[in-house]
């Protein structure tokens, strides 16, 4: 399978300039990352706050380019101006918060927004439009008013706006990061199903560890860098090592983990609700 | 020494097409000392609530009592009101205006009269209270990534020694150590100078793990208030009102289920794993 995300050794540093434009400070954001995401995954990113997530996932949507090392989306080179528009289109954004992203005062018209504007025509807007509000459950409301919807709406909108430019790829920068239990939920089930139904990448980026269980991969980030990478399993069974990096596992991982420390014999690697009734099941039924 | 709230109501945009009743009916008493959790889902009025506490916005009808005194009342000093009842804003940028990190935190203690060293001993302490970096104290509030901006808004706050302290979605945006931090550290203000906390929040699992009163809003008004425990039992009922019960908390249910004799009042890590021992060693 291709690589959508291929980058080797991206640098970014931020420039902090006073009043005068004298170089203050210097905030290495992107420190030599290697970044292989293959077309059709579903990947998460985690890491503490300022590791440099978001900045990752601005390069990929050519928001920002590399100072060093090179990026391709796509096979297309993010430092090639020409590219800018093509790389957009390949890879769409989604924000933590919802109200930041939405422009008109009609859900529909709010979905069409983005395809307008590069161009489309009217007959093919409106196909985008409704193809892109069923494929997140949000046709129903077309007609509504984005301000009345709830968080997990808001956002569902937001991808649906996104998903209308045909992307291959989807960045999710914190998207429930305001959301009720119940939107969290829906969010995630409606990227879940492009992932899988539709073939879209997504890149998720998170602070709930719960939301990654389903990944094909995680990476994790540290100052700028890329430290681990693996499967869900092989990253949430190093309990002490992620929370060294300011991070946890999923709460039934943690409670699994404790069982097993007071003596239970438990399979490692739980990551779900259902693995661990199961395991406590069979745990008991033999006991 | 408490906060009343009586038959509170409010309507955003009144009399026009936008009309929204964002707050029905709500009538509350919160007493020195408590620590609270408030929950509901989006578009609930958990915002509109807590900006009517420390007198931000003005109810359409009912009343408001801080330490016994209406708020509501001509000559009330609301400003000194926002100071003791601090309030974190949702989105920090909302509260972020100064050039750096150190302005931003000092402004609060300025404005109630402390000068400018006094200042900066509560701004530094408040900013190392939230683990805030040292290197990024002059920087500007805006060049700083999601979770820094949180921790300076917080710290902003904490640097006026509110009596009581109000987060709103404090911990949204911050890393997994960040919100125990957050947490910790109110919890341990809570008990050491007996402030009062309330807390809004989407994380189940943070308001089953601090909080010992938990208020549910649904559509504008009070759904429950009751302990985190008992409010967790109603699992069924939050679902359907955009909430759920901690994670552990449907565990337990599913092995009681499955016929294993567990108590199913769990709603955190540590009561589960106590009782799935006590029931499985
Ligand atoms: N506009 C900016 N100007 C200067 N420095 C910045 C800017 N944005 C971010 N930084 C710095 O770059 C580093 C990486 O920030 P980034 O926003 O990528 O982190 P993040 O991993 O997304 O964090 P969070 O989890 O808090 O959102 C941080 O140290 C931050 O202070
Ligand atoms: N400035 C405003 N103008 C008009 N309506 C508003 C305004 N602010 C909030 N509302 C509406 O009032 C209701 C309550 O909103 P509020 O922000 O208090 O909810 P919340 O429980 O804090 O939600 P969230 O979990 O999304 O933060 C919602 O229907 C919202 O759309
Ligand atoms: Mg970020
Ligand atoms: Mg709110």
């Amino acid at each position: 399978m291709s690589l959508i995300v291929k980058a080797r050794n991206i640098v970014y540093e931020y420039i902090r300039r006073d009043d005068d434009g004298n170089v203050e400070g210097i905030e290495t954001a992107l420190d030599q990352v290697d970044l292989d995401v293959k077309e059709g995954d579903f990947v998460a990113i985690l890491g503490a706050n300022g590791s440099g997530k978001s900045t990752l996932a601005k390069h990929i949507n050519a928001l920002l380019k590399p100072e060093n090392g090179t990026l391709l989306v796509d096979g297309k080179d993010t430092l090639d101006d020409n590219e800018t528009l093509a790389i957009r289109q390949t890879a769409g954004m989604v924000f933590q918060n919802p109200d930041n992203q939405i422009i008109a005062s009609v859900v529909e018209e709010d979905v069409g927004f983005g395809p307008e504007n590069i161009g489309i025509p009217t007959d093919e807007i409106w196909t985008r439009v409704e193809k892109s509000l069923r494929s997140v459950g949000m046709y129903h409301y077309r007609h509504h008013s984005p301000n009345r919807l709830s968080g997990g709406q808001k956002q569902r909108v937001a991808i649906a706006g996104v998903m209308a430019m045909k992307p291959k790829c989807i960045i999710l920068d914190e998207p429930t990061a305001m959301l009720d239990p119940v939107g969290r939920q829906e969010v995630l089930s409606a990227v879940r199903e492009l992932n899988e139904k539709n073939g879209i990448t997504v890149i998720l980026i998170t602070h709930y560890m719960e939301e990654t269980v389903h990944a094909n991969r995680i990476f994790v980030m540290e100052s700028g860098k890329v430290i681990m990478q693996g499967t869900p399993r092989e990253i949430f069974s190093r309990v002490e090592e992620l929370k060294e990096h300011h991070l946890t596992v999923p709460q039934v991982t943690e409670l699994a983990w404790e069982l097993k420390k007071a003596g239970l014999s438990l399979p490692d690697g739980i990551l779900t609700k259902e693995e661990l009734i199961t395991a406590l099941c069979q745990l008991s039924s033999t006991n | 020494m408490s906060i009343i709230v009586n038959e509170l109501n409010y309507i955003y945009n009144p009399g026009t097409a936008m009309e929204v009743q964002a707050l029905r009916d709500i009538n509350l008493e919160i007493s020195d000392g408590e620590f609270i959790g408030i929950i509901g889902h989006t578009g609930s009025g958990k915002s509109t609530l807590i900006q009517h506490l420390n007198g931000l916005i003005r109810a359409t009808s009912g009343g408001i009592f801080y330490n016994g005194a209406d708020i509501y009342d001509e000559g009330y000093d609301l400003r000194t009101l926002r100071t003791k009842v601090g309030l974190v804003f949702q989105y920090p940028e909302h509260q972020l205006f100064e050039t750096t990190v150190m302005a931003d935190v000092c402004y609060g203690p300025k404005n109630q009269g402390l000068d400018e060293k006094e200042a900066m001993l509560r701004a530094v302490a408040s900013l190392n209270a939230v683990h805030f970096p040292e290197k990024h104290f002059y920087d500007s509030p805006f060049e700083l990534s999601g979770g820094q901006k949180r921790r300076v808004a917080i710290a902003g706050v904490l640097a006026m020694n509110p009596e009581v302290l109000i987060l709103d979605e404090p911990t949204a945006g911050l890393d997994p150590q960040g919100r125990d931090e957050i947490l910790e550290m109110v919890s341990d203000l809570r008990r050491t100078q007996h402030i009062t906390v309330i807390l809004v929040s989407h994380s189940m699992e943070d308001v089953a793990r601090y909080v010992d009163r938990l208020i549910v809003m649904n559509g504008g008004g009070i759904m429950y208030d009751d302990t985190p425990q008992a409010v967790f039992a109603h699992y069924k009922e939050l679902e359907e009102v955009g909430l759920m019960a901690p994670q552990v908390t449907y565990v337990m249910h599913a092995l009681a289920e499955a016929g294993i004799p567990v108590e199913t009042g769990a709603t955190t890590v540590a009561e589960a794993k106590d009782e799935i021992v006590r029931v499985l060693c």
